[in-house]
Formats: structure tokens, C-alpha cells, sequence
């Protein structure tokens, strides 16, 4: 990393006055970021004391959320962010990583620039869009699969008996693929949504990576008499990983904290969860769905606790970047 | 090992079957892949024109919604309120960011530089929807919802976009050209001023563009910010509306007529967005 | 550092406060919201007055006229008197028509509207019932053909009043519901998907072969979806169309602060799941920095919209005052102070 100032002379000569004046003022405007930061944090904290302090450890572990008895534990929407974020992160890391070795190693440069450029927008598209294209194109054809599932008796007969075991609050590993609702929003199309909308971070991240790799790299093994897929499992995969890793987690970090899109397609249900069909929520949704009307003391200030796990959440999670990062990155990259 | 032959002779010798085998299927598998990222932008955008062109017309751009039920109307609430939105947010996101850059690219050895760097990296992974609930409590709280508390929480998603693309920007300066500067027997400040900001503004310009695209589209942190109207308001201190709260109430509408507006505020959303990604781009190579 | 920063958004703001009076701002219940948007527009283009008001939920409602973020709220349900004494200063309430809630649904190759009982929509809310085939449905509808689609349960996500008005019919007419679930403007919902407003359910009804929603009537009228008629307490089934509504309201006693519920009217010939819908303001209008001005304005509008602007309740599907209530409403309206000097 190149360091300007090591190099400058020594700042004592003339005009240290108005330079010291200069640093002061850019001190100050800088230390806005710092001010934001902070005063997020307390103004978080402060209205996330009631519940924190009415419910302690069981706010995080248990999943009754009912403003009618004012009682509030998050497990169901902690759950639903995990879920979500962890499904969607398995689908779209092997995906995006495809694409960036088809933009970085297979494609020629009149279609990799194009193509690296069209996944690049892919993050530029608003949350509320890819909501609304969810709800109004891929909600219909999952809600027709689910309708479907209705056309045997048979079929109505797995359901009912599904449903029975659903009413008993728990589920069966074939039950959890049976459809619980039939409008086509619910889990799985958060989860569909989440994998698309998270893409591009990966991808962009993984590209940048493994177009650092340097040549020789690539050049000893073709050398050796490698398959190309060779030279990419073997020498640049393993050489980019941390790179690779950094763009993981900053995706990570997007879907924990997606909001509206989710909120509009995943059904808002606090309940567990028991069918990838069936309704679910998560942190970030409820704080948009809730957030507006909880009046009572305890509710909001629920709502406002979700908000401030994801704040730490999301720290942590970049903290968790930069370690992992440090820690894989082979000696002698940058 | 030796005995394999090729149908291509430039082939080099020397690999067997299932080799190139598995070579050509994983080469499938990332072409599969790559089409697969690339499909749903082309399907949005795709069903956004077809869908949304109809309604993006004079009205559109000139009047505002027509009340719940009835035909007709436009969304010129939304299209000035974001733009009046974004302006008022760079004037604190980009001053902040760019304060920000210049203090984290060029004062390194300063005792509070890893500190900031490190809050900036942090607060950029935050979710917005949690700014919305920060920039609720500060400034919605105390004065009502406005527009002013809408811009302030985009603001507060702009700056460590600012901040991160100002300092690498700097850095790419050559030292010579600081050199140079003091040598003159300039100071620093007018040294970083007149000499290095000007040299790094092409891409100063284009982190800032950049950054505008990103917030443009956001709807969480507007919320309970701005909260939407269905006037033209210009008065900061009041609520106001903007294209992604729009989209977001017309497509969760049962009403037609919400819906059709939706998919005409997220084409023109979109085109706008994409429009300034792309000159950003430009404006970056030519510099 | 925080205070100069708090200080400069401080001074900011206030610079910003001074500009128009002729704007106010309203949040709350999306139940009256597509006469409010009628209403509203009139009203601008009759007196230059722009008003906003933004169909969050009458949760939502409630909790910003409380921390005084709007002018005013709007409410299905009156706030308790536990809600009136967490707020800063006195509130009044103001009602500015009668609405019903109606179950619709979406039911492919179903003409005949259905028949439903309050005990039968309870079951369905709590998923019991769980496919359209079922006997308790059939055995109201004898005759119709209805399919063996499994039922999407459609309910709201944000706090509402709809909700309330309707949770408040089924805790009357079904023990189950009221010790299970209750009343409320939000719910611990045994089942169902969940969407933002009147006009969010309509949607997931509009869209989903086999869902049920409940929502105002003009949302099932404009947005054309089926509803059912609902057995009354006198055991009539009654549709919503046409202003039974407003039997409802018939042989009620409204209170001085026109705070009541009129579901399960013992009117024969009511609608059983109808309601006054509120507007809500403070008594005295002097705070944060409000001007006179301002708070004639907001008088001058409440007046209209229980006077001129009930013009607009019919068309919509919306009962209009009763004069009792209208009265009512009058003399609330004129106990309005600013700075405890009569408005």
C-alpha cells in the first residue's frame, strides 16, 4: 500500500499554521462518520432497553410475538434471516463464481467487458424492483405449481395430512416440501429473490480476485500440460480464495440485511417454520412491516431491538471479512 | 497418457479422454452458469418495457397520482421529490465523503486514521432500513417527517461510498505530482486543494455518481423518513415522496391502475440508474 | 461535537418549518382511504389546501398522532383509554363515515355470491377449516358448486383497524377466537399470509385462486372481487352492498366522544362487521411549533369533511354520517383550542 505522506518532507517549515488549520477542518468533517456510527449505536440502544431488559436472553430464543399480550421473543424472525440468507448464499456462491471465471478466464474481451459490465447492474437494480418483478412474474408461476399440487386426490390427501402435523406446530422432512400456502409468495420465493439480488457481490468481488492472479500462476501449469479447468482448480481458485471469501461475506452481509424485497414476497408469518412454501419473516421485514404502527412501549422497542442486532450483525460480519481475508491470503498478494 | 489423439492437431499432446472430458463439461457448466446470472437483469428489464412503456407518457412526467380507484395521473410527486432528495443528501454525503477520503489518503500516520477507516468500512455494511430507524429517531422524532429526514438517511448511506472511492482515487496520484506542489513552496492544505483533488476528479465524480445510483433506488430508509405524499411538495420540512416509495405502495396495490404506475416508476427507475452507472464509467475512462 | 451537529440539523429544520402552512399531514387506516384520496383531491382543487395523507394503518395512525409526527390520524377502531392517557395531551376523536368489511375471495367458477357465518370465518382464520370442500361451507351454501381448493388465509401485516373491526366481530360471535386470539389492531396470527393495508390484501385475493380476505368494501368493489353476505345477530344474512352499513349504527348509543363499536349490531337488518371510521387530533393545537394558522386550517378541513365532503361517502360505497353523529362530530370540532384560546 502506497503511503503519500511517508515520503512528503517534514511539515514543521512555513505555513504550518493554515495546514494545521486545514487538517482540523477535515478532522472535523470526518469525524461526522464517526458521529453517525455512534449516534446511531445510542439512539438503537436506548430504545432497545425495554425489551432487552423486559425479556433478557429470551428475546433471542423464543418465538412468541404477540402485540395483543405484549409478549416478544425474535427466534422465528432470527430464524427466517439465517435461513434465507445462508440458503440464497449456497445457491448463488457456485453460480457467481462461474461467472467470474467466465468473464476472467474463458470469454474473449469484446464479450467479457459486456457481460462483467450487465452483472455489475445486476447490484444497481433497487430492492423494490426485484420485489415487484418477484411478486408480479415468479409469484404466479410458483403460485400455479402450488395450485397444482391440488390436482389428485392423493395429493389433497398429503396435504390434509400435512396439515395436521403442521397444526401440531412441528413438520416432517416431506411435509416441509408440501405447499402451506398457495399464492406463491412465502420462503421460497424470498429465497429465489435473495440469491439473485446477492449475485453480482460475489461475482464482481471473485472477478476483480482472480484477474490478480498473477500469470506465471497460470503459465506453469499450462506449461506441465494442464487441462484448463486444472489450471483453475488447482492454481487459480486456490490462489484467489481469499478474495473469493471477502466477496462471500460481503454478500453475506447484503442478505442479511435485504429489506423490502423480502418483505414484500416472504408472506409475513411469525410463525415456525414448517413448509418452504409457507409464509416466514425476517429481522429486516418486520422492522418494515411493524416498525410504522408499534405504539406500545415494548413493541416497538422490539421492533427497534431487531434493528439492533442487525447493526451488530452486520458489524460483525465485516469484522469477520477482514480476518478471514488477512488469514487466507497466500503470502506475497497484496 | 501418450497414446491420446486429437481431432485437433494444435491440441496438446499428452491429455486423456476423460480429462477433456471433464475440461469441456466444467466449461459447459460456466457458460451454463454465467447465463444464468445474466438472465433474470434481461428478464426485468425486458418486462419492465413491455409492461411499463405504455404508462411512461406526458401525464407521467407532469401530474400527479390520480386519487385510490380512478384512471389517469402521473407520479411527478415521486420523480421531483427524489431528485430534490438526492440533491439535498449529496450536499451532506459528499461533502462528509470527500472530508473523508482526504483524511484517510492523505494524513496516514494520523493517530485517529485506522479508526475511521474502520467505522467508514463498517457503516457501509449496515442495512439501510436501519439508517431509516436511526434518521427516524434524530431528526422525525424532533421535527416531523420530512423530506430534510428522508435526504439526511440517504446522506447517511452515501457517505462511506464517497469516502472509500475519494481515497482510493487519491492514492492513485502520484507522489511526484505532491512533490511537485511542495517543492513550490506551497503548503500541504493548498498542496491537496489545488493540486490533487483537481487531478483525482474524474474519479471523484464517478464515486459520487456511483453512489447517487445506489441510494436513488432505496424505498427501506424513506419509510418512516420522507414518508411519501401524494403532492408536489419542494418544502423540505414536509413529507415527500419519491420513485421507489411509489413502486413500492403501486406493487403491493391490488389496484391496476397502482400497479401500472409501479412498472413505469421502475422503468424510468432503472433507465436512470443505469444511465448514470454508465456515464460514471465513461466519465472514469476518459479522465 | 454531537451537540453542534444536532444544533446545525436544528437550525436547519427550523429554517425549513417557516415556509407554507397551506399543507397538512395525515397518516393512518387505508380502510377510508381511497374516499380520503377522493376527498383530498377535491379538496385542493376547491381550496388550495394540499393534504396528505398516507394509508400506513391505523396502527400506524395512532402511534404518529402520539408522537406527533402528523396533524392528524386516521383510526378504524377509537384508541382505549389506556392509548388516550400515553399520549402527550388530550386527543379527540371525529368520525367521518361508516364502513363495512366484507370476506372476499377468489374462487374460480363460483358466481353465486357465498354465505358465511361469523363462527364459520372464525374457523377459517384460525385454520380449521382448511379446504373450500368443507362441510360447515357447504352446508351454508347448499347448492353451489364449490371446488376442493385448499384456502389461502389473507390477513394484514401492519397494525390495523380493519383488523381490529374485524377481530372484534369474531371475539363476539366465537369463544375460540376471543381466548386464542383476540382483539387488536395487530395479532398473533394462527395462520394465513400476511399483506401491507386494505389494498395489499385485495391484492393477494386478486391474484390467488382459493384466498379469502378480509377488507373494506370498496376495495373488493373497485378491485371486482367476490364477497360473501354475513349472518347478522337477529340471523339474517346480510350483504354489504347498498348501505346496510349504516343500520349498524341504528339503535347505538354514540357517547359525547364518539368513541363505540358497532359490530354485531342488534339491528335485523344490519351489516354485522361495520365501523365508524376516526379521524384523531389534539384538543388543544399549539405544540411543536405549530402556528394558529396551521390549526385553523386543520379546523377548517375536519369541518368540511364532515359537512361538504360527505357528498363523496356514497359514491364510494361509504355509509354517510348519521346526523347524530354528524352533530357529534360538529361539536367536537369546535372545541379545538390553540394555546387554550377557543379556534
Amino acid at each position: 500500500m502506497s503511503d503519500p505522506a511517508r515520503r512528503l518532507p517534514t511539515r514543521a517549515s512555513m505555513s504550518s499554521g493554515s495546514d494545521r488549520v486545514f487538517q482540523y477542518l477535515i478532522l472535523a468533517l470526518a469525524s461526522v462518520i464517526v458521529l453517525v456510527f455512534v449516534v446511531s449505536l445510542y439512539l438503537l440502544g436506548v430504545d432497545s432497553w425495554p425489551a432487552l431488559r423486559q425479556f433478557g436472553v429470551d428475546f433471542f430464543t423464543t418465538r412468541t410475538w404477540n402485540p395483543v399480550s405484549g409478549t416478544f421473543g425474535a427466534a422465528a424472525m432470527i430464524t427466517g434471516t439465517l435461513v434465507t440468507s445462508f440458503v440464497a448464499l449456497i445457491i448463488s456462491v457456485p453460480l457467481a463464481i462461474a461467472s467470474a471465471l467466465f468473464v476472467a478466464e474463458y470469454a474473449p474481451r469484446w464479450l467479457a467487458n459486456p457481460v462483467g459490465y450487465l452483472i455489475e447492474l445486476l447490484a444497481a437494480i433497487p430492492s423494490v424492483v426485484y420485489g415487484l418483478w418477484a411478486l408480479f412474474v415468479i409469484a404466479p408461476v410458483l403460485s400455479r405449481w402450488e395450485q397444482g399440487y391440488f390436482a389428485s386426490p392423493e395429493k389433497i390427501a398429503i396435504y390434509t395430512a400435512c396439515k395436521n402435523i403442521w397444526d401440531q406446530d412441528r413438520t416432517t422432512l416431506q411435509c416441509f416440501f408440501v405447499p402451506s400456502a398457495f399464492d406463491g409468495r412465502g420462503l421460497a420465493l424470498a429465497i429465489i429473490i435473495l440469491t439473485v439480488m446477492i449475485l453480482p457481490y460475489t461475482a464482481s468481488v471473485a472477478r476483480d480476485v482472480i484477474r490478480l492472479v498473477p500469470a506465471d500462476q497460470r503459465e506453469a501449469m499450462y506449461a506441465l500440460g494442464a487441462t484448463k479447468w486444472e489450471v483453475i482448480s488447482r492454481a487459480i481458485l486456490p490462489y484467489a480464495r481469499a478474495g473469493i471469501m471477502g466477496g462471500v461475506i460481503l454478500a453475506l452481509g447484503r442478505a442479511l440485511g435485504e429489506t423490502l424485497a423480502v418483505a414484500m414476497v416472504i408472506g409475513d408469518s411469525q410463525d415456525i417454520i414448517k413448509s418452504i412454501f409457507g409464509g416466514a419473516s425476517t429481522m429486516a421485514s418486520v422492522i418494515a412491516n411493524q416498525f410504522g404502527d408499534a405504539q406500545e412501549t415494548l413493541h416497538r422497542s422490539s421492533v427497534v431491538t431487531l434493528g439492533f442486532i442487525l447493526f451488530f450483525v452486520s458489524v460483525a460480519v465485516n469484522l469477520l471479512a477482514r480476518v478471514i481475508i488477512q488469514r487466507l491470503t497466500p503470502k506475497g498478494v497484496k | 497418457m501418450s497414446t491420446a489423439t486429437s481431432a485437433r492437431p494444435q491440441v496438446r499432446t499428452g491429455l486423456s479422454a476423460a480429462r477433456r472430458a471433464q475440461n469441456m463439461m466444467m466449461g459447459g457448466l460456466i457458460l451454463l452458469a454465467t447465463l444464468l446470472v445474466v438472465a433474470p437483469l434481461i428478464l426485468i428489464f425486458v418486462y419492465l418495457i413491455r409492461e411499463g412503456i405504455d404508462a411512461v407518457n406526458l401525464d407521467f412526467f407532469t401530474k400527479i397520482p390520480a386519487p385510490e380507484g380512478e384512471t389517469g395521473g402521473g407520479l411527478l410527486n415521486a420523480i421531483l421529490g427524489s431528485l430534490y432528495m438526492l440533491a439535498m443528501s449529496s450536499v451532506f454525503g459528499v461533502l462528509v465523503g470527500i472530508a473523508g477520503g482526504i483524511f484517510l489518503a492523505e494524513y496516514p500516520r494520523h493517530p485517529l486514521m485506522p479508526s475511521i477507516r474502520l467505522v467508514s468500512d463498517v457503516l457501509a455494511g449496515i442495512p439501510a432500513i436501519v439508517m431509516g430507524l436511526v434518521a427516524y429517531g434524530l431528526i422525525v422524532l424532533n421535527f416531523g417527517f420530512s423530506g430534510f429526514a428522508g435526504a439526511v438517511a440517504l446522506g447517511f448511506l452515501m457517505i462511506p461510498i464517497v469516502v472509500r472511492t475519494t481515497e482510493e482515487v487519491l492514492k492513485l496520484v502520484p507522489q511526484a505530482v505532491r512533490e511537485a506542489g511542495l517543492s513550490l513552496g506551497l503548503p500541504q492544505w493548498l498542496v491537496t486543494l489545488r493540486i490533487v483533488l483537481p487531478a483525482a476528479a474524474g474519479g471523484i465524480i464517478t464515486g459520487v455518481m456511483l453512489a447517487l445510483a445506489r441510494v436513488a433506488g432505496e424505498a427501506a430508509p424513506l419509510l418512516f423518513t420522507a414518508f411519501g405524499n401524494p403532492n408536489v411538495n419542494l418544502d423540505p420540512s414536509k413529507p415527500m415522496s419519491a420513485l421507489p416509495l411509489e413502486i413500492y405502495r403501486g406493487a403491493t396495490s391490488a389496484y391496476d391502475e397502482n400497479q401500472r404506475m409501479a412498472k413505469a416508476g421502475a422503468l424510468l427507475l432503472i433507465v436512470l440508474i443505469f444511465v448514470t452507472s454508465l456515464l460514471a464509467r465513461r466519465f472514469s475512462r476518459k479522465v | 461535537m454531537k451537540k453542534t451537529f444536532l444544533l446545525g440539523l436544528a437550525l436547519s429544520a427550523t429554517a425549513f418549518t417557516s415556509a407554507s402552512a397551506q399543507s397538512l399531514t395525515g397518516a393512518g387506516a387505508s380502510f377510508p382511504y381511497p374516499l380520503y384520496s377522493k376527498m383530498f383531491a377535491e379538496y385542493k382543487s376547491d381550496k388550495g389546501v394540499s393534504v396528505n395523507y398516507q394509508s400506513v394503518g391505523s396502527g400506524s395512525g395512532q402511534k404518529q398522532i402520539i408522537e406527533r409526527t402528523v396533524d392528524f390520524a386516521g383510526s378504524d377502531n377509537p384508541m382505549s383509554d389506556e392509548t388516550l392517557k400515553s399520549a402527550p395531551a388530550k386527543l379527540l376523536h371525529i368520525p367521518t363515515a361508516i364502513g363495512a368489511v366484507v370476506p372476499s375471495y377468489n374462487l374460480p367458477g363460483v358466481t353465486a355470491p357465498l354465505k358465511f357465518t361469523g363462527k364459520v370465518l372464525a374457523d377459517i382464520y384460525l385454520g380449521k377449516i382448511k379446504l373450500w370442500n368443507d362441510g360447515a361451507i357447504a352446508a351454508l351454501n347448499p347448492g353451489v358448486t364449490i371446488p376442493p381448493l385448499p384456502i389461502t388465509v389473507a390477513r394484514r401485516s401492519d397494525g390495523s383497524g380493519t383488523t381490529f373491526v374485524f377481530s372484534d366481530y369474531l371475539s363476539k360471535v366465537s369463544s375460540e377466537w376471543k381466548s386464542k386470539v383476540g382483539t387488536g389492531n395487530s395479532l398473533d396470527w394462527p395462520t394465513g399470509t400476511g399483506a401491507k393495508g386494505n389494498d395489499g390484501v385485495a391484492g393477494v385475493v386478486k391474484s390467488t385462486p382459493g384466498a379469502i380476505g378480509y377488507v373494506e368494501l370498496v376495495y373488493a368493489k373497485q378491485n371486482k372481487l367476490p364477497f360473501g353476505s354475513v349472518q347478522n345477530r337477529a340471523g339474517k344474512f346480510i350483504t354489504a352492498d347498498n348501505g346496510p352499513a349504516s343500520k349498524a349504527a341504528e339503535g347505538v348509543v354514540i357517547p359525547a366522544d364518539t368513541r363505540v363499536s358497532i359490530t354485531n349490531s342488534p339491528n335485523a337488518d344490519a351489516y354485522p362487521i361495520a365501523s365508524f371510521t376516526y379521524v384523531i387530533f389534539y384538543q388543544d393545537q399549539k405544540y411543536g411549533g405549530r402556528s394558529e394558522a396551521q390549526a385553523t386550517e386543520l379546523k377548517k378541513m375536519l369541518t368540511w369533511m364532515t359537512t361538504s365532503g360527505q357528498q363523496y361517502n356514497e359514491p364510494l360505497d361509504y355509509a354517510k354520517l348519521p346526523t347524530n353523529a354528524a352533530n357529534k362530530a360538529k361539536s367536537i370540532i369546535n372545541s379545538m383550542t390553540y394555546g387554550g384560546k377557543k379556534l
